[in-house]
């Protein structure tokens, strides 16, 4: 098939680029452990209330400034509604749904994930910059959705 | 004898002739009824946008028997999945029926039309009646009624029959003309209905958990599985709309200023690519999900890549195609062959501030595909903002310039105030690069998609994305204003009813003739149908697999809303 020279060459820079892209995403997720939230950890929805850690949501502290924050999200709210750490905290953030699909957002930071009914989603972030922060459900969920909204207080 | 036979077959060529052309305007028929219909969609779904970007904007409350949720779903399910499918299977259906002229039944096509009509209609009543505010993703478990299910599922069996009225004339073509290429118009068409089949598999397969849910016959469902077969079908179905403005781009584009398709063989090569690339890259909206390893989100990652090539194959071609048009008549230099274009051709104009569009749209594209980018706007307004710059954008435009075209070509009317036309295309143009930047910065910024309010009590975050939202507003309006414009001229050209002094058609450029012949294994595209079966299952066994072997809880249906 007769391929144009000046074709030949702007779909070799193409695919550079593109190569060249794939190749940072792969680095990244090899040498620094990047990769999306993945968790894998199923659990039943209709029981979440029962289900240790989720029957008590809250914040727990593992060393100093090293914290797990156990989530419930459930139609409009988020339990708890409110967390406060230390500036310089790393959080482990986990999250589930006890009734139907809802979003884990806090805009300006890198947290951002989805709350599937029947599964555990997990996130972590450092908190260098005192402040609160707007926790949002960015996944519709009903009627109230735009009123679920939690904080995260840095001191 | 001789005599008598000369007259004969003169008579029987005539009447054979007077056949053609009836059975010509009886395609035509069924190509308008699907164009209006779509025109129709496309002036509800524009209200209804407007009023969602007010609403965001704090503009206006939607009151509690038409709220904003249910008004969202309409829009989404009407443009994304109605206006766009009857268009695309109209413009398949004129491409095909065009290209391929015989004496034919129109039945089949008819059949499907109306199997689409009917199952929009069902739909779009319980959304309006508020009984599947489920957006146009239904996301379960969010329980819409069955009659929401159902109609959906007729929406996509109807395309199916239009698909199988379509494969039937390109088979009765290959089996008349032996060893004749398929005219390119009717391999695009052929192609991508080939894509969208594989595609629907994931969604009628999501139905058949849904819809028994749904009527009370089980009792719980398995999300995760729900949103792998979504997805499975969500990111083909964009490349459903890009294969039918690329089947524009290509062909009748160049014919409006008299230009040639680049390479007859690399455009069939990117179309069978897209066909063979569409699908196993679905993951790509999921990145963000639990229950699905990174290691499948990764392999998405690098297919979805490979997913730009062919666009950018596009790129290359279109572009050349304005190039040595512009040499032919003696242009040269960037500006000038800029200049030299017809810029005053709504059905070029259109198409051309699509592509324009386009570019930042692919770019952000990109974004979306890279994770690490991706986790920043995932579920945010930059997402919004992607999806207007590239359905709303060159998908639209092109589908609304080549209806400029497409009505006085199956009418045989003048098009209505074809300065109005022109103004539409281009105040469509400016509204929608202010509310996609808008969205986009908004998104940038943190501010949620899928949310009626977006000030959540006056909180500090929430302040620094109301100007963007005001914006988008704005974009939204002038969007909608032009959107009047187009159905004014649309239907006016039908009502007005004003005979063209020359019946007008609509033209498909023809191939360089400098091209050599395509390699004939790329017309083989049953056997690339199932390379592309192979491909998805491929990409989707060991996610699918993932899913059922873990422990997958099941969720009772619920109505919140």
């Amino acid at each position: 098939m007769h391929v144009h020279p000046q074709e030949r060459l702007w779909m070799t820079v193409g695919l550079g680029i593109l190569v060249l892209f794939a190749a940072i995403i792969t680095t990244s997720a090899i040498v620094d452990g990047f990769v999306p939230p993945s968790r894998v950890q199923s659990i039943d929805p209709t029981k979440v209330a029962q289900t240790p850690p989720f029957d008590h949501p809250g914040l727990r502290k593992i060393a100093d400034g090293a914290y797990e924050a156990y989530y419930v999200a459930r139609i409009f709210s988020f339990a708890p509604a409110e967390i406060r750490v230390p500036a310089g905290s790393r959080v482990t953030f986990y999250v589930t749904s006890a009734d139907v699909e809802h979003g884990f957002s806090i805009p300006a930071t890198g947290v951002n994930t989805m709350v599937t009914p029947g599964w555990v989603s997990s996130v972590s972030h450092t908190f260098k910059d005192r402040g609160t922060f707007l926790l949002v459900c960015n996944e519709y969920c009903g009627a109230g959705h735009h009123t679920m909204a939690a904080k995260v207080t840095v001191e | 004898m001789a005599v008598a036979t000369k007259i004969s077959s003169g008579a029987l060529a005539e009447r054979s002739g007077q056949e053609l052309a009836l059975s010509r305007a009886a395609g035509d028929l069924l190509v308008l009824a699907h164009v209006y219909t779509a025109t129709l969609v496309l002036g509800i779904g524009a209200l209804f946008g407007m009023l969602q970007g007010f609403s965001r904007a704090n503009f206006i409350v939607m009151p509690p028997w038409f709220d904003y949720y249910r008004m969202l779903t309409a829009h989404g399910v009407l443009m994304a999945l109605v206006f766009t499918t009857f268009f695309i299977t109209g413009l398949f259906t004129f491409a095909v029926y065009r290209t391929i002229p015989r004496i034919r039944s129109t039945r089949l096509g008819w059949i499907g039309y109306c199997t689409m009509l009917v199952g929009t209609v069902t739909a779009a009543i319980e959304i309006l009646a508020g009984n599947a505010s489920v957006l146009y993703t239904f996301y379960a478990p969010l329980k819409a009624s069955p009659l929401f299910y159902l109609g959906a599922t007729l929406l996509v069996l109807g395309t199916w029959v239009v698909a199988a009225d379509l494969f039937l004339n390109v088979a009765w073509f290959k089996r008349v003309e032996r060893g004749a290429r398929i005219p390119l118009p009717a391999f695009m068409a052929a192609c991508t209905m080939i894509m969208w089949i594989i595609a629907t598999l994931g969604v009628v397969a999501e139905m058949l958990l849904l819809l028994p849910w749904s009527l009370g016959w089980t009792a719980g469902i398995d999300v995760g599985l729900t949103r792998m077969f979504f997805w499975y079908f969500g990111h083909p179905l964009v490349y459903f709309w890009i294969m039918g403005a690329y089947t524009i781009w290509y062909t009748v584009v160049p014919a409006t200023f008299k230009g040639r398709v680049f390479s007859d063989p690399l455009t069939r090569l990117a179309f069978v690519m897209l066909l063979l690339l569409s699908t196993p890259v679905g993951l790509h909206h999921q990145y963000l999900d639990p229950g699905v390893s990174a290691g499948w989100k990764w392999l998405h990652t690098m297919t979805t890549y490979g997913v730009a090539i062919p666009s950018f194959m596009t790129a290359f071609a279109i572009f050349a195609t304005f190039e040595i048009a512009a040499r032919r008549a003696g242009v040269r230099g960037f500006l000038n062959v800029v200049r030299w274009l017809p810029w005053r051709d709504p059905v070029f104009a259109g198409p051309a501030l699509g592509m324009i569009l386009f570019i930042f749209g692919g770019f952000g594209g990109i974004v979306n595909n890279s994770y690490s980018m991706d986790v920043l706007v995932h579920n945010t307004m930059w997402i919004v903002g992607h999806f207007h710059i590239t359905v709303g954008g060159p998908v639209a435009l092109t589908f609304i310039g080549a209806t400029y075209g497409l009505i006085p070509a199956l009418t045989g009317r003048q098009l209505f105030a074809p300065k109005l036309a022109l103004a539409q295309v281009y105040t469509w143009f400016v509204g929608m690069a202010i509310m996609s930047t808008a969205m986009h910065w908004a998104g940038l910024l943190g501010s949620p998609r899928r949310t009626s309010d977006v000030s959540y009590f006056g909180a500090q975050g929430a302040a620094t994305w109301h100007w963007q939202m005001v914006w988008a507003a704005i974009g939204g309006t002038i969007i909608a204003i032009s959107v009047l414009m187009f159905i004014v001229v649309a239907t006016g050209t039908y009502v007005v009813n004003r005979k063209a002094a020359v019946r007008p058609d609509l033209e498909f450029a023809p191939a360089d003739d400098q091209a050599a012949p395509a390699p004939a294994v790329l017309d083989r595209l049953g056997r690339w149908g199932l390379v592309a079966i192979g491909l998805a299952v491929l990409a989707y066994a060991g996610p699918v697999a993932q899913q059922i072997q873990a422990h997958a809880y099941l969720a009772p249906g619920m109505r919140t809303w």
